[in-house]
């Protein structure tokens, strides 16, 4: 492992062709789901990316981890370009490189047992590990709580939080250096999410790992994010340290956002200020020019509509792209 | 009960499967008031939705076998005739469900569809007193240009404006009871705060009871006024919502609040958590069916094992809870189990 930061994204674009006409012969239209998108993982950090769905968070991971291929931009796998990687390099980075996906049924393969489907990486990369496959696969089934001796039973035997146990061992049988966890716990029940962020929590500190994790939850990553992301419309809106973005949200958005998430106290239900965002996310074919944000947005102005604000990084390493940030502590009318 | 416009009383429902019959529901019993918003919350599998679906007599009539008296208005659902219960849905009773989508018929303008409801209960309604009460709820439920709006298909509306039909067709006939079945789990987050404001908004409008199943416990401590914990197919503690959060009384519902990642939680901390996964209900374990999980089980030979707990007001509180651990304990600990 070398350098600071185990993953970054730079200026990572990604449209999706769409509305093709037969008359005109090419596409009309693109999807744009990731428009120019900068980010960074610090080695043995979390970065915790939240927005609303289609923001652009899933087509994130999937083009960070090259499961897609970018429109443009760059992937920098510990510090090395991969982003146009092929055959055996690209290989080789996918052992450093894992996924865990949100839906803890349809990924895994019902036709196979919980032990070829945990080896299934290591017959993928061809490596055969000092103690052999299936201890080694053994070993990480108890790693992540499950019992070793089930090895040969198949998904359907298994509950959604243990299929999920299943997915973890699977991304994890590589060593891999960095994880990226697409709403991992989201499909779980409350008290078996605990149990699957405890885990992955405890993971990260004994194996020394980074995560890319993504979510809709705000109050799930806050709880195992280092630094946080927020997405709107394909964009960034506001990046930081997990503790700054929380305590003083900046861009309006993510204020919005934080206002919008339902507290567990019922005696704090009148005190704490909730900002009604009118309307829905506009269409990411058609978005908004200017700022994305301003026809949901209760300070836009006609320079928003004019002209895109570009992040701009604070004294406290928190990127924003406003062009009338709130100062820490201003309330919203 | 005399003020109470919903009465469910010792409801149990079984379902025939081929492994065996599923107890989804199990001596389930409460009260609703005219105004009053009940949560009731719990894991899936806990029976949350078939005793919803009870309500309205909604569950299979060939699989489901249903004991138990429900009274909707004084009037016995699970007993009267089929034209009888056709009468309490939609117009007494109404139902909003997870899913909007699948709830609207992709085939029919969402005016038309809201237009149907109110005719099933006012056939005599001329064309034009139909129009006029669809594009009234249009307005009511926040949909911009209803004019324009009621001639469009569901697949125009974005998953929040879908919702906000479903909760328009819902309403259409002022019911005096609102099921809403994880009404915004399929919603993000800025919008479902928009359609819990339009649904407490309503509520204050027309004093309807709403009954609201959620698993996301901020959502009832947003709207709840009484809140239901249900596992394995019953309630193991009836609470008002500020009890609930200030002192719990049941060990499931310490587990569930521990086990909530709040946005004031530091970066780090462990969250609490109920070891194992909730059980079969095809084969509930014997006596306390939380005890394989529980921190407080008393042993093999103890009550946990051996009898099923009943619901007992705690002393000293207005909570009800179904546990063998006694009063004292259950307050003492409780106090400790508040969220941070």
């Amino acid at each position: 492992m070398s350098g600071e930061f185990a993953l970054q994204g730079v200026n990572l674009v990604k449209y999706f062709p769409t509305g093709a006409s037969r008359f005109l012969g090419r596409p009309t239209n693109s999807v744009r789901a990731v428009d120019g998108v900068s980010f960074s993982v610090r080695a043995g950090a979390t970065l915790g990316i939240v927005g609303e769905s289609g923001c652009g968070k899933s087509t994130l991971a999937r083009v960070a981890t090259r499961l897609i291929e970018p429109t443009s931009g760059s992937v920098l796998l510990d510090g090395e370009d991969i982003t146009n990687a092929k055959g055996t390099a690209l290989q080789h980075a996918r052992r450093k490189m894992q996924m865990i996906f949100q839906d803890p049924y349809s990924s895994l393969n019902p036709r196979h047992s919980v032990g070829q489907i945990i080896g299934a990486p290591l017959e993928v990369q061809k490596i055969t590990p000092p103690q052999g496959e299936k201890n080694r696969v053994q070993e990480l089934m108890q790693l992540v709580g499950l019992n070793p001796e089930h090895y040969n039973r198949y998904p359907h035997e298994f509950s959604g939080g243990q299929r999920q146990r299943i997915g973890i061992a699977r991304s994890l049988v590589l060593n891999p250096s960095i994880i990226v966890a697409d709403e991992p716990v989201s499909a779980l029940d409350v008290s078996i999410q605990a149990q699957i962020l405890n885990l992955l929590d405890g993971l990260q500190k004994d194996l020394g790992l980074s995560y890319v994790f993504i979510a809709h939850d705000l109050s799930v990553v806050r709880h195992i994010a280092d630094d946080v992301a927020v997405m709107y419309l394909g964009k960034i809106v506001e990046s930081g340290p997990a503790e700054v973005v929380y305590r003083s949200p900046s861009h309006p958005y993510t204020k919005a956002l934080l206002s919008a998430v339902p507290v567990a106290n019922p005696q704090r239900r009148g005190d704490h200020e909730r900002i009604r965002l009118v309307g829905d996310v506009p269409s990411p074919i058609d978005p908004p020019s200017g700022c994305r944000f301003r026809t949901r947005c209760w300070l836009a102005t006609d320079l928003c509509a004019s002209q895109e604000p570009e992040l701009i990084q604070d004294a406290q390493g928190r990127s924003v792209a406003c062009h009338f940030p709130l100062e820490s502590g201003q309330t919203a009318s | 009960m005399a003020d109470a416009i919903l009465s469910v009383q010792h409801l149990s429902v079984g379902f025939d499967t081929p492994d065996g019959v599923v107890h989804a529901v199990n001596d389930v019993s409460f009260d609703v008031r005219a105004g009053e918003t009940v949560c009731i919350v719990g894991e899936s599998g806990s029976g949350k939705s078939v005793t919803a679906s009870s309500i309205l007599r909604l569950n299979n009539s060939i699989t489901a076998t249903t004991q138990g008296n429900i009274y909707v208005d004084g009037v016995d659902v699970l007993n009267c005739s089929d034209d009888d219960v056709r009468k309490i849905r939609g117009s007494e009773v109404a139902m909003v469900f997870q899913d909007p989508l699948s709830a609207l018929n992709p085939y029919y303008t969402v005016g038309r569809q809201i237009a149907e409801a109110y005719e099933v209960h006012h056939p005599n309604a001329s064309k034009d007193e139909v129009r006029t009460v669809v594009l009234d709820m249009l307005k009511k439920v926040g949909i911009p240009n209803p004019e324009k709006r009621y001639d469009e298909y569901p697949h125009q509306f974005s998953g929040g404006m879908r919702q906000r039909i479903v909760i328009a067709i819902a309403l259409v006939n002022k019911p005096k009871i609102l099921i809403a079945d994880e009404p915004t789990t399929a919603l993000d987050v800025t919008v479902q705060a928009q359609i819990l404001d339009l649904m407490m908004d309503l509520q204050r409008e027309t004093n309807m009871a709403i009954i609201l199943i959620t698993h996301d416990l901020g959502v009832v401590a947003e709207i709840a006024q009484k809140v239901l914990v249900m596992y394995a197919g019953r309630v193991v503690e009836t609470a008002d919502v500020e009890s609930l959060y200030s002192l719990p009384t049941h060990p499931y519902s310490w587990g569930l609040l521990g086990a909530v990642a709040s946005l004031d939680h530091e970066r780090g901390s462990q969250l609490r958590t109920i070891a194992g996964t909730p059980p079969s209900l095809i084969s509930i374990p014997s006596g306390c069916a939380f005890r394989p999980r529980c921190d407080f089980y008393m042993g093999d030979t103890s009550s946990c094992h051996t009898t099923v707990p009943s619901l007992q007001q705690v002393t000293g509180t207005s909570s009800f809870s179904a546990c063998h651990l006694g009063n004292e304990q259950l307050v003492s600990i409780g106090k400790g189990k508040v969220l941070s």
